[in-house]
């Protein structure tokens, strides 16, 4: 979240979709309840009608897998009845930038496509600059190369019948949610998005979000309270796990993983720390290399070393162009090129999707180690439905874990407050925190990579830094210390002194000369002389919800980040009511004199852009500082699948073509090509739109949750929802045994026959949609079904790789 | 006083759903003045943040008497700026969640093609992992790619997982994979 959940209750319209937050984020709505109370309003668009919807001000459905058609319509809808907000647009965005010749789109294809690799050349899509090398602008808008009158061209096709057509959703409708959304352009009002897994798992998912991005730049919504994009995270760490980078391609901080093709520091750092030639941009990601070489400190400590590149070269590289994403391991798992397989606290047999692959996946592995609170579908895969121990060659170690309440830790939530949790009780009989079992394994790796003379490539192994114990229990505080970082010897910075040993009191004082050391620098600043941050539980008294002093947020305590965009350009708040932050050093002469914010951190404490006498400043910088022009991205173009989103049908679609263009699906969707990967589209065989949620009462696969009693009598069972419609036309009543298929699996599933569903008219044929949890599996309960990620396709993002698990295809028949 | 699984489901739902509890025909007295009891003579209380998902509500887990004991109750945390002390189903149950004759309480192995599992020390499973981690990584490590560039890495193992950890766990994992040259390294973020 750019924002934070207290902060919803500032908004003036939320806009929830790709999200049922009322039943799986149910805490969330208190802060939608209180926005409401103040006058704000709740739009809900989903394929069904939720917990969510039933608040709402307003309902609509749309077909899963089309919401940038229902999106690109608002941007259309926002343009042609200027509701934007232009000062903002022109100033802050990178809107008035002149775009390259070379950039063009033709019939659902950008510029640059190579369709032998099913690739981009994005090369195509730059910025014209001038000869200075900055980018050249229209502040009026009207140059017709500037981005804005190119989103208009680009937007001007999703007219209300041709977006109906795709979504389902009826005119009348889509203008209303339109109209109701869009009144968030004026200055001073605020609308928020409210998004999860609806919008993320799907080939488009990055362009979904891309679309709303747009729509929130256009609106002026980003960076001011009750704005923001919110991505409602779903699990209680995924933030922090994301921030530490458990993910192939980002080291600890959102740092770039090494290429093979960058043998040294140098070559690194220099292809990753952007360049600006305008002396207005911050950039903040000019500071690369001193992340890069304080996490680096971090990993080997004192082996690390100017002259081995601290430790550069002892870190794993990725071919270039290649990705690991979790598709692609599981694809490499299938095709027997692994030998052995952690898991921790992950159920991949249950929550991947094409399940059915991975499970078969798992059985040409030699060796697995399942971590985790209870039994479940991966470590005990070898005995489940259809598999034959006796055949299966893998041995598995399951290791038991403690729950978060047995253990003392940090997590971040989706508002990036790092919250401190304390131990509560000790774990049961053997089991350990994950910590204490991450220590002891690494010792006794280090252990045999030390004693053996004749080891492959010790050097990272036994350099590695792994100190964080203390009377050999795994000592969390240590850990958040390094993670923050320290001064590795005595030295001054920005005029403060510092000892060896002190930790670092915020990133602006971390250096690539190997004098600090950071685990991650997003977190420098979490635990300082002043102590642990995440631990503080001081609540605000008034405000605007902010509550600085309660735990710690990333960045630097920065509650909302792009907040330099919710002050016009001589640092006055755009919404007086809800001031993020604003300026308040001395003016003389209309011009200030004094450098003072207040408020949230501000993103950089320049002075604002201009004087109160209208006079421009040379000694500030524009908002966005994280862009290396120093402007929002209206125009994206770094994304693999284009600089501006574009409607594509879902990998399987219940239609053969589409109203906009010739590309069915996504030109550069990623699909794989086992035999276990199916896709069939427009099939009469799988005539059903489906799509997989959750419910309240459990999470995710439902390891931690099918085992608990309360929970269990609450959701007993696989259900599938269908429409009355669907189930008079198939003869299923509610409550009978159904077997809901796709051309990988199938489910046994309790039929619910609801009101919920309703039929779509897509381009005049009527298509049926229907929906399954995915929180069962085999082991547990016995009767209880098992995972609807045995039907997902393994399709994917072509940017994230994220699986297109929220619109696939189904057939369904009694049982 | 006995309640029952189903007993105490009922009064549960009642109760928040403002049914008066006398209309089920059990004297809900003696059950709520005996937990409270409970939670004020014996209890020390720790602060924690929910497991589940990541509004990150706050909550209160109420220990017995003997410190890091057993777990008695735990209930939103009124003072949480983002809950209030409200609790979703998943928060409110969270007790049986360590209170939990079902959980795995001892490292298990299974052998190859073997149908059952067996009860193993810790000291033996961690040796015999790190045993088949080195096996795996020496066997087939990369040093140079197909281009014979420098890539020091290990495509035989992966590790996935995990958003359920703790940030200071999540680092470790991390760490300790990139040390031994793994590039699949993925968790939940990815799906």
């Amino acid at each position: 979240m750019t924002n934070h959940w207290i902060d919803i209750r500032n908004s003036d319209c939320i806009l929830i979709m790709g999200s049922n937050a009322a039943s799986n984020h149910p805490i969330s709505f208190k802060w939608v309840t209180e926005a409401m109370k103040r006058g704000g309003k709740l739009i809900s668009v989903d394929p069904r009608f939720t917990q969510t919807s039933s608040k709402a001000d307003f309902y609509t459905a749309l077909r899963s897998g089309t919401d940038i058609a229902f999106l690109g319509g608002m941007i259309k809808y926002i343009l042609d009845n200027n509701k934007y907000f232009k000062e903002y647009v022109a100033e802050y965005t990178n809107a008035a930038f002149i775009i390259a010749d070379s950039y063009d789109f033709n019939d659902g294809l950008f510029s640059g496509y190579d369709a032998e690799n099913r690739k981009y050349d994005k090369s195509k899509w730059g910025f014209v600059k001038d000869e200075k090398g900055i980018p050249k602008k229209d502040r009026t808008l009207q140059d017709p190369r500037c981005v804005f009158q190119l989103i208009k061209k680009h937007y001007s096709r999703y007219n209300l019948d041709t977006v109906s057509a795709i979504t389902g959703t009826p005119k009348e409708d889509l203008a209303k949610v339109y109209e109701m959304y869009s009144t968030t352009g004026q200055q001073g009002k605020a609308g928020t998005i409210m998004y999860a897994m609806g919008w993320t798992q799907h080939t488009v998912g990055v362009q979904n979000i891309r679309s709303m991005a747009i729509i929130q730049l256009l609106l002026g919504n980003m960076g001011v309270a009750g704005g923001g994009v919110n991505a409602l995270r779903g699990e209680s760490n995924v933030q922090g796990s994301t921030d530490h980078c458990i993910l192939f391609h980002i080291w600890p901080g959102y740092l770039k993983t090494p290429k093979a093709s960058l043998p040294t520091l140098a070559a690194y750092n220099k292809k990753y720390t952007p360049k600006t030639n305008d002396p207005l941009s911050a950039n903040w990601w000019g500071n690369y290399p001193k992340y890069s070489v304080s996490l680096l400190k971090s990993f080997f400590g004192d082996k690390a070393t100017k002259a081995n590149d601290f430790g550069y070269n002892w870190l794993p590289k990725l071919d270039d162009g290649v990705t690991y994403s979790w598709l692609d391991l599981f694809d490499a798992m299938y095709k027997e090129e692994f030998k052995g397989l952690f898991a921790w606290g992950m159920n991949p047999a249950a929550s991947g999707a094409n399940a059915n692959k991975n499970r078969e996946a798992m059985t040409k592995l030699d060796w697995m180690v399942n971590v985790n609170i209870f039994d479940n579908e991966t470590g005990s895969f070898w005995k489940g439905p259809g598999m034959d121990p006796k055949k299966i060659k893998t041995e598995v170690f399951m290791l038991p874990c403690a729950v978060s309440v047995e253990k003392e830790g940090s997590i971040t939530n989706s508002g990036r407050w790092m919250q401190w949790r304390y131990k509560a009780a000790n774990p049961p009989a053997e089991a350990l925190p994950d910590g204490q079992i991450l220590m002891k394994l690494g010792k006794a790796v280090q252990y045999l990579y030390k004693k053996d003379k004749n080891a492959v490539f010790p050097e990272p192994i036994v350099n590695l830094k792994w100190d964080y114990s203390t009377h050999g229990e795994f000592d969390a505080h240590k850990m958040a210390k390094e993670i923050n970082g320290y001064f590795l010897k005595d030295i001054t910075v920005k005029g403060k002194k510092f000892k060896k040993g002190d930790l670092v009191p915020s990133f602006a004082y971390l250096q690539a000369d190997g004098s600090t050391s950071s685990a991650n620098w997003l977190y420098c600043n979490s635990y300082t002389s002043k102590g642990n941050m995440s631990a503080r539980r001081k609540r605000e008294k008034s405000g605007i919800g902010l509550n600085p002093e309660w735990a710690w947020c990333w960045p630097v305590n920065r509650r909302i980040i792009y907040n330099r965009a919710s002050v016009d350009k001589t640092g006055k708040p755009w919404d007086k009511e809800h001031p993020v932050i604003e300026f308040k050093g001395k003016v003389e002469n209309g011009k200030y004199v004094s450098k003072k914010w207040v408020g949230d951190v501000p993103d950089g404490g320049w002075y604002p852009m201009q004087n109160p006498d209208g006079s421009d400043r040379k000694d500030t910088k524009y908002p966005f500082i994280m862009k290396p022009e120093g402007h929002a991205h209206v125009f994206g173009p770094g994304r693999a699948d284009g600089p501006f989103s574009e409607h594509y049908e879902p990998v399987e679609s219940p239609v053969s073509k589409q109203p906009f263009s010739s590309q069915l699906a996504s030109p550069v969707a990623v699909t794989y090509g086992t035999n276990m990967d199916i896709y069939k589209s427009d099939d009469p065989k799988y005539p059903y739109v489906c799509s997989t949620y959750r419910v309240c009462e459990h999470w995710q696969t439902g390891i931690m949750t099918r085992w608990q009693p309360w929970l269990l009598e609450a959701q007993p069972q696989l259900f599938v929802e269908l429409s009355k419609e669907l189930g008079a036309k198939l003869g299923i009543k509610n409550g009978e045994k159904v077997i809901v298929e796709s051309a990988r699996g199938k489910v046994e599933a309790v039929a619910m026959v609801t009101i919920r569903f309703r039929p779509f008219t897509i381009q005049g044929k009527t298509v049926h949609q229907v929906g399954l949890p995915w929180h069962f599996g085999w082991v547990h309960p016995k009767d209880g079904g098992d995972s609807a990620n045995l039907l997902t396709p393994s399709a994917g993002d072509p940017n994230t790789r994220i699986p297109e698990t929220k619109a696939f295809m189904v057939n369904m028949r009694k049982a | 006083m006995n309640v029952t699984r189903r007993d105490f489901f009922k009064i549960t739902g009642a109760s928040a759903a403002g049914v008066a509890v006398m209309g089920l025909g059990l004297d809900l007295k003696p059950f709520k003045s005996h937990a409270q009891t409970l939670k004020l003579r014996f209890a020390k209380e720790t602060t924690t943040i929910c497991c589940y998902c990541a509004v990150g509500c706050g909550l209160i887990c109420s220990t017995g008497e003997a410190g890091a004991g057993k777990i008695i109750n735990i209930e939103g945390d009124p003072d949480h700026p983002v809950n209030e002390g409200a609790l979703c189903a998943k928060g409110a149950a969270l007790s049986q969640l360590t209170n939990n004759d079902s959980r795995l309480t001892t490292p298990m192995y299974r052998a190859p093609y073997s149908t059952k599992w067996q009860k193993v020390s810790w000291d033996w499973a961690l040796w015999t992992i790190a045993k088949r981690v080195k096996k795996s990584r020496d066997t087939d490590f990369e040093h140079k790619n197909a281009k014979g560039q420098v890539v020091n890495r290990t495509t035989a193992i992966a590790s996935v997982g995990s958003s359920a950890l703790d940030n200071e766990e999540c680092w470790l994992i991390q760490a300790l994979m990139r040390s031994l040259g793994l590039v699949y390294i993925e968790h939940q973020a990815r799906i």
